[in-house]
């Protein structure tokens, strides 16, 4: 499957990761990645904040680019980027006048913004719902027996349900225990999967901020969690790297590994650990979990 | 006629005792409510079921509850759909509303809470002297824009599952942030910069809001709260400069001239300039209480002090300074409000249908035929 790819900033930022787990595990996925060079930052719902046509002109740029490439799918690796980007792209189809205003914007650089032209997914819908679990679980090469992952969405991919299509036939907001199932994975039901990791208040209340962090890696903890996953390398920032500064506010140990969502698919596709950049991660993976044994077991 | 089963979440504070989950079967039509089970319930099993409820018609805004864990009103949630979206598929799981205290069962002190912080907002108008001898003339397009804000019922759906609520219990909060727009967002205010100042330089006001999207699933009339906290923000920021002291507007700024400088987004400046710049007395004890996050990053090679330092501004994104520069500069920022103008039914719209609104809104599709309802 050829794909326009639209990586986000903080993949090839603070988290580059993910960027590079994510090239490592495209080909065993069949994606083709059409990189998005020229796109820029879809905002993070903080320029939309200070002036929405300014994020919508911007999110329909980089629509149009990915509409430029020739392919109808557009795949993003961060939840913020998902929920940022529909939300411009639900005023863009929802009004025809606005759309034009819009694409009046981007007329000196030859760009149109054509409704329904660029369908955008992240890569855990795309696997979801264009690759199927069975085929996910037919290239595991090293179950992930024995794991006990909880999953962390990140707001932005499940909030809000209309904007985002999550229904009972599309039950978006629960794609990634399912997967982690399919890895082979025990799925860790705990209270703080689907809440607010905090960061976009790190600025503004940081005590506030690493307290939501902190509070949903203790749940995790108690919950018997071996690590984390998610779709979100926001998220990743507050729960991983500011774990030691959360630790400090939750008042306790936390020690919890909180993965990129395609470092966990390249270790059930049998990945080596340092390959998919998890050398890289503030709570390193290797401390709790032992990749080479029992944990990730081989077949 | 059919059965459903409804788990309630049953505790009295004064009993001393723990609380308890209490089964009931119930027989009602499926397009029956969640609260009117509730009630045969009480008729038929156990009156003791602390359950407040007046208009049974989604208007009176008293019967908020958690229904298999989502936040909404029991008379506003059908049996059938309740059952399909449960669990385990057939049990109704009702609890009371989060972040505010159980008074008994289903019951929530919503004065401890919800109303307390309706009053720190100074929930009514303030006159504009002088006072005119007849009434106050109001452009339409003023009230339209208010109108999404008076949807609210005062349920405290929103409240109940606040997640930045939810660990700093002094946040104003969705309900009576989006309640404060009511007035902003009035023309015959006088005290709109000082209700944006109030707000702003609190602490817990609006740039304590995480942007976690949950007030607006959680409300049952279409208000999206989060919505109005960041048009509160957008008043305060871009059309009053205040310069509040928890770098709410700085952080902004420093985000929407990073991208407009840089294209993608440039972590390593982004943090000092949010408290003001590197150098800056704000950002100096910040970045020394990061030190060790830093460090940790830089040995795990997260990146590296070239990385962090130098960022090569790359040619193609030279066209972008263009798009900020038109959008920014014009004499009023465009918004398009869903809520109001609801949605396109063909890919053209009627020619003589305006529905790109200004920041102020305009007339279109009225609210109850806004598919959000």
């Amino acid at each position: 499957m050829k794909v326009a790819y639209w990586p986000g900033c903080v993949s090839r930022g603070f988290t580059p990761e993910l960027h590079g787990s994510m090239a490592k595990i495209a080909p065993l996925l069949d994606i083709e990645l059409v990189e998005l060079d020229r796109a820029s930052c879809c905002g993070a719902g903080v320029i939309a904040e200070h002036n929405q046509e300014l994020a919508d002109t911007l999110n329909a740029r980089t629509f149009a680019l990915a509409q430029q490439t020739g392919n109808a799918m557009m795949m993003n690796i961060c939840s913020t980027c998902q929920g940022s980007q529909t939300e411009c792209q639900e005023r863009l189809d929802a009004n025809a006048e606005y759309r034009a205003i819009v694409n009046e914007n981007l007329r000196d650089e030859g760009l149109t913004y054509e409704k329904g032209g660029t369908l955008n997914k992240n890569l855990l819908w795309l696997i979801v719902e264009d690759i199927g679990l069975d085929e996910i679980r037919s290239r595991v090469k090293r179950p992930l027996t024995d794991l006990k992952v909880g999953p962390f969405y990140g707001c932005y991919i499940v909030r809000p349900m209309d904007r985002l299509g999550i229904d009972a036939d599309r039950p978006r907001d629960a794609y990634l225990g399912m997967l982690i199932d399919a890895l082979g994975g025990t799925v860790i039901d705990y209270a703080g999967s689907h809440k607010c990791c905090g960061f976009p208040i790190i600025t503004m209340n940081k005590e506030a901020s690493l307290k939501q962090a902190g509070r949903h890696l203790g749940d995790a903890v108690d919950a018997d969690a071996d690590c984390l996953v998610t779709p979100c390398p926001l998220c990743h920032l507050n729960l991983d790297l500011q774990q030691p500064l959360a630790e400090r506010l939750a008042g306790r140990d936390l020690g919890m590994p909180v993965l990129h969502l395609p470092q966990l698919l390249g270790l059930a596709f049998g990945l080596e650990p340092k390959e998919l950049g998890l050398n890289r991660h503030v709570v390193k993976p290797t401390s709790v979990i032992d990749w080479s044994e029992s944990v990730v077991a081989s077949v | 006629m059919a059965e459903f089963t409804l788990k309630l979440r049953r505790y009295d504070p004064e009993s001393g005792q723990p609380p308890y989950w209490d089964e009931h079967t119930i027989d009602l039509e499926p397009h029956r409510s969640v609260l009117e089970g509730i009630l045969q319930a009480k008729a038929r099993f156990d009156g003791s079921i602390g359950i407040r409820c007046s208009c049974r018609a989604a208007i009176c805004g008293s019967c908020g509850v958690r229904i298999n864990g989502q936040p909404g009103l029991a008379c506003h949630t059908h049996l059938d759909k309740a059952r399909a979206s449960s669990q385990d598929g057939t049990t109704i799981v009702v609890e009371p509303m989060g972040n505010m205290p159980i008074i008994k069962d289903l019951i929530v002190d919503m004065d401890a809470v919800h109303w307390k912080k309706v009053q720190r907002i100074t929930p009514w108008l303030i006159n504009k002297e002088p006072i005119p001898e007849r009434e106050y003339i109001v452009p339409h397009e003023n009230m339209v824009d208010v109108t999404q804000t008076m949807a609210c019922i005062q349920c405290g759906a929103c409240v109940s599952d606040c997640l930045s609520m939810e660990v700093d219990p002094l946040f104003v909060g969705p309900a009576a942030l989006a309640k404060a727009y009511r007035f902003v967002g009035d023309p015959r205010d006088a005290q709109q910069e000082a209700r944006l100042r109030d707000l702003s330089e609190d602490p817990h006001g609006i740039y304590d809001c995480t942007h976690c999207f949950k007030c607006i699933d959680a409300c049952p009339k279409g208000v999206a709260p989060m919505n109005q906290i960041m048009r509160l923000r957008r008043r305060a920021g871009s059309d009053f400069g205040i310069e509040d002291r928890n770098n709410g507007h700085r952080h902004e700024k420093a985000f929407v001239t990073n991208i407009r400088k840089n294209g993608l987004l440039h972590e390593a400046d982004l943090l000092p300039d949010s408290y003001g710049g590197k150098l800056h007395p704000r950002a100096v004890p910040e970045l020394l209480d990061s030190l060790p996050v830093i460090t940790t990053a830089l040995l795990r090679g997260k990146f590296t002090p070239a990385k962090a330092l130098r960022h090569p501004h790359r040619k193609e994104f030279k066209n972008l300074r263009g798009y900020f520069d038109k959008v920014e500069g014009r004499d009023q920022r465009l918004e398009l409000n869903l809520y109001i103008t609801g949605y396109d039914e063909d890919a053209e719209p009627p020619a003589d249908d305006t529905q790109a609104a200004p920041e102020q809104g305009e007339p279109g599709r009225a609210p109850e035929e806004s598919p959000s309802r």
